[in-house]
């Protein structure tokens, strides 16, 4: 399953982006869960993240940033998806394959979403206060 | 629910979606199935003789599903296609159907030009159609308001509506409005108070012995919580409908066929004219099946034939694949 495979391909991505920030000793930091230094690195690179959609899943589900950073999920599936939060704070247009969608997250919380097209993809955003970490 | 049992009596879940084509001998063709007693059981393959003495004299209709015209990628690059070939094979029936049903994404993405080109086509059957959206087509900015404001007419609340023809009541129910998020529990389509109150309303004084055809495009029953194949509060509008001796059910969205008989209701769900997906759970996700070869693609599309006879309350349902 390709639930199996993203986690390989999100490691692989974030590790290049590691590298890139020259902070070579951070190379372990562990995931599926972004640790304080991962949000530090989305931070550092002033890079947006990404959530990648394929097979009917997010990726990662769970992407913590700090406030101020823009989020994008691109559409890697063969099937559309569309963005939602449970409150409204953010939705995207109906997403086709390739297409993209970014928010700014501006205020620290949790910010479960789905897609709305299938309710049962589910993901989470977990913004944490800027300068902290 | 009794839904572990159902999937066993009908095989259907533990067999890949090719696997089962083979063993029910369906290529390249029909299979007419007859509910006698409240159970299908198959007749004969299309063309065969038991297709060929079509009951005359009762109400025939056709059900086609999820067109999704705008679609472009593997396995089908053009369903605008597949859509003119499933109306072609409807205009050259010889028992001609008294209207069609479109069970839901007609449009791959709400736009209007994807519904202009599936108007055209299914315009060319020269039929009264009745729609019901899928969730692809109420995916617009405003949710599902150009649907409404194109398809909407004659209808209440968000789309639904009844009608009756030839002694069946007919029923239109709109799954795609409401739904439970996948959080803590499965994403599952809902039907809402509203609707469920409308619907109880409805039927509310008919007959118990008037048939009733119910439809909606996400499927009635759970077929498969993990990918969301199932209607949340289904239960309570069947419950509506218990008293009723023949009550069939007509969905869409799995793009494939799988039924099930649960007492004086039988569930159906149908191909789409665009694309296969995987049975439940032989895939990692319910997405297109891409591999599906071109020249394989037309036994996995197909449309339905439903045939009420007089004097009988269960009707025959003949689904045929757009293999010529």
């Amino acid at each position: 399953m390709l639930t199996i495979v993203n986690p390989a391909l999100r490691r692989r991505r974030i590790t290049l982006l590691l590298g890139a920030v020259g902070v070579t000793a951070l190379l372990t930091a562990a995931l599926p869960e972004l640790t304080a230094a991962g949000v530090a690195v989305v931070q550092a690179a002033a890079s947006p993240a990404t959530v990648q959609i394929d097979n009917f899943a997010f990726a990662p589900a769970t992407l913590t940033i700090t406030a101020g950073t823009t989020v994008t999920w691109k559409n890697e599936d063969d099937s559309p998806h569309r963005i939602g939060d449970k409150d409204g704070t953010f939705k995207s247009a109906a997403l086709d394959t390739d297409d993209s969608f970014s928010h700014t997250f501006a205020t620290p919380g949790e910010y479960p979403y789905i897609c709305t097209i299938h309710p049962y993809m589910v993901g989470k955003i977990i913004v944490k206060p800027a300068g902290k970490s | 629910m009794a839904d572990r049992d159902d999937k066993d009596l009908l095989g259907a879940a533990k067999m890949d979606r090719r696997g089962l084509l083979k063993c029910m001998a369906w290529t390249g063709t029909g299979v007419v199935w007859t509910l006698s007693g409240g159970v299908p059981r198959t007749l004969g393959l299309i063309g065969g003789a038991a297709a060929a003495e079509a009951p005359q004299g009762g109400l025939t209709f056709v059900q086609i599903s999820d067109s999704h015209i705008g679609f472009h990628l593997p396995p089908n690059p053009d369903p605008s296609a597949t859509l003119t070939e499933a109306i072609n094979k409807i205009k050259a029936m010889r028992t001609q159907p008294a209207f069609l049903v479109h069970t839901g994404d007609i449009s791959h993405l709400s736009k209007e030009e994807q519904w202009d080109d599936a108007d055209q086509i299914i315009k060319s059957a020269n039929k009264q159609v009745f729609f019901l959206p899928g969730e692809h087509d109420v995916a617009d900015a405003d949710n599902g308001k150009a649907y409404l404001a194109r398809y909407g007419k004659n209808t209440k609340g968000k789309g639904w509506y009844s009608f009756d023809h030839g002694g069946v009541h007919f029923i239109g129910l709109i799954n795609v409005f409401e739904f439970q998020p996948g959080f803590k529990s499965a994403g599952l389509a809902k039907l809402g108070d509203e609707q469920l109150e409308w619907l109880e309303k409805d039927v509310a004084g008919r007959s118990a012995s008037t048939p009733i055809v119910l439809m909606a495009h996400l499927p009635l029953w759970t077929i498969y919580e993990q990918w969301g194949w199932g209607t949340q509060d289904a239960g309570r509008a069947l419950g509506y409908l218990k008293r009723f001796g023949s009550v069939t059910v007509l969905n869409g969205h799995i793009h494939q066929i799988i039924q099930k008989v649960e007492g004086n209701v039988t569930f159906h769900t149908a191909d789409s004219t665009a694309f296969p997906q995987p049975a439940p759970g032989t895939a990692p996700a319910p997405g297109p099946m891409k591999e599906v070869a071109a020249n394989e693609l037309h036994k996995y599309l197909g449309i339905r034939t439903v045939n009420y006879v007089r004097g009988k309350s269960a009707p025959a349902l003949t689904d045929s694949t757009l293999v010529a």
